[in-house]
């Protein structure tokens, strides 16, 4: 270990001679300077943006675009070599791991709203998704005033489960509203017929539904709970030059058309592990945020 | 570190639209004591039968008490509070599995009863062992007086017992209010499950679980002094917990 590090420095050296003239570096680049290394937090079972495949290896519409911005690092810091750790992340460990530097990135779904950008930076916007239902087509609903006295479940500490509880409110529902610790346990409360319906990002609904023993038997609601709202890769806060870098490198992947490849590879055609396909094309909004990237968390500058 | 610490978080308006941050996780200490409340209770009733059965002469209450024990105690929480929220209502008739399933709070009662069957297999240990920590003496006199069994529990080895093995039963009693964590697993809101809702909706995970750890000792500090005060005045002078 000693000698690495001491390897490690003398390199480092060689390369603050070399560099000697170019603009200090700081924060996140300097550490992947330093270090040659660069990691990137993945989720194990955030399917299609970012979970395991029968390898281990985690794969995923996120992880792909965390690649590319990889690339661009690499090319910004005129590195030979770039070693990509991976560091797998729960929703409860994403924000110690990325405050104590641990990973550098965190590709997977999380939603960039302006409470959490008090704590971390988003890049530009990967994917929109909107709060639907998912309930068994033979329970017969429509509507979301069909959910009127009904058990609904939605996951404990999501955006989903807030905006379920105030249309609960506005719209009189009077619904019975139980949270569950995961979205797979939610989605199993309405397998058992313990809830009538699941509220949650769409996409997230037709990962679990493909994914289900019987598929044909659930439905997706057409009524949303909200407006689509923005998933971002996340970093640390308070970079402004590592982020100018990953901002450059995702706005580059969306602009060129490249970005709604990488699109239809996981959303519209069949993914490991079990070659599911989500048949999901892509949202004339997303489109848009794709031809113009934008980071921002508010849903109104998605249109 | 790159963390942006927020005390004040606990005073904002949290997005349930139900007070502040503070307000969501004192709703859970609640419902963390609820359920820690009634888990003991059942934990003491069914241990307590289930820890006399052990001790008694007849083979078909011993082994029924060391069953029981070996069921509940042998299998984690986690799995336990699953197997009675998930599977149970399963494989019962469809009907009255159904009717579990739309329980109101179902999470709560499951959450409680699962919590005090498992804790109710500790106690019948800890009472068993207090049991058979007293004088061989102390039972041969109660009969030589004329009681019967159920009269030589009653007045005699009970009582000794209890006060015997109060100060593991403290220790028992802090698992309990612990162990109603794992409840989040099912659904129930209590403490750890508003602590982690608390930080999924603002990232401020470093401050919600520190208030959550305070939380959980300020209470366990509450219990164990309470427990400190019963246990000196119910001690028995001359035996181990007395002077």
């Amino acid at each position: 270990m000693k000698h690495f590090r001491s390897i490690g420095l003398a390199l480092a050296a060689t390369f603050a001679v070399s560099q000697a003239g170019a603009q200090e570096l700081t924060g996140t680049l300097k550490n992947i300077k330093d270090t040659g290394a660069i990691t990137l937090g993945f989720r194990d079972s955030s399917i299609p943006f970012s979970y395991l495949d029968d390898n281990q290896k985690p794969v995923g519409f996120a992880m792909d675009i965390c690649y590319k911005i990889v690339d661009a690092v690499k090319k910004e810091l005129k590195l030979d070599k770039l070693e990509v750790k991976l560091n797998p992340v729960t929703s409860a460990t994403r924000i110690p791991l990325m405050a104590n530097g641990t990973i550098d990135l965190e590709c997977g779904s999380t939603t960039n709203n302006a409470e959490r950008q008090k704590q971390v930076a988003f890049t530009n916007t990967h994917f929109l998704t909107a709060s639907r239902y998912v309930f068994k087509k033979s329970s017969g609903l429509k509507s979301i005033e069909d959910l009127k006295g009904k058990t609904v479940v939605s996951t404990a500490g999501t955006t989903n489960i807030k905006q379920l509880t105030e249309a609960n409110v506005a719209k009189g529902l009077g619904a019975n509203i139980i949270p569950a610790k995961d979205h797979a346990e939610a989605f199993l409360m309405v397998e058992t017929d313990r809830a009538v319906a699941f509220v949650m990002d769409d996409i997230l609904l037709a990962s679990l539904v493909a994914g289900s023993k019987s598929p044909d038997d659930y439905v997706i609601s057409k009524d949303a709970f909200s407006k689509p709202e923005p998933y971002g890769i996340m970093l640390r806060k308070d970079d402004a030059a590592f982020k100018k870098v990953v901002d450059a490198a995702t706005a580059a992947v969306y602009t060129s058309g490249e970005g709604q490849k990488i699109y239809e590879k996981w959303f519209t055609a069949k993914i490991p592990p079990k070659g599911l396909n989500l048949n999901t094309p892509i949202s004339a909004e997303l489109k848009n945020e794709f031809a113009k990237p934008s980071d921002s968390p508010n849903p109104d500058d998605y249109k | 570190m790159n963390y942006n610490w927020n005390w004040g978080i606990f005073f904002q308006p949290n997005p349930m639209g139900t007070g502040t941050y503070l307000d969501m996780l004192l709703s859970g200490l609640a419902l963390t004591l609820k359920t820690a409340g009634l888990a003991w209770i059942i934990a003491l009733i069914t241990g307590s039968i289930v820890g006399v059965m052990r001790t008694l002469p007849s083979k078909g209450a011993y082994w029924f008490g060391f069953a029981y024990v070996e069921f509940f105690r042998n299998m984690p929480l986690l799995v336990q509070l699953f197997l009675w929220f998930f599977v149970l209502p399963e494989i019962l008739p469809k009907a009255a599995g159904l009717w579990l399933k739309q329980l109101p709070n179902a999470p709560f009662w499951t959450a409680a009863i699962g919590v005090g069957l498992f804790m109710s297999a500790r106690v019948a240990v800890q009472l068993q062992a207090g049991i058979s920590s007293l004088p061989r003496g102390q039972k041969m006199a109660a009969t030589a007086l004329g009681l019967t069994t159920v009269q030589g529990y009653r007045y005699v080895l009970l009582p000794m017992a209890f006060r015997i093995i109060l100060p593991p039963l403290t220790s028992e009693f802090l698992n309990t209010i612990k162990n109603t964590a794992v409840a989040i697993t099912i659904g129930l809101l209590e403490l750890t499950g508003q602590a982690r809702s608390m930080q999924e909706f603002s990232f401020q995970v470093f401050e919600a679980f520190t208030a959550a750890t305070i939380l959980y000792l300020l209470v366990n500090a509450v219990v164990v002094t309470a427990m400190r005060f019963l246990e000196r005045w119910v001690a028995i002078p001359g035996y181990i917990t007395g002077k």
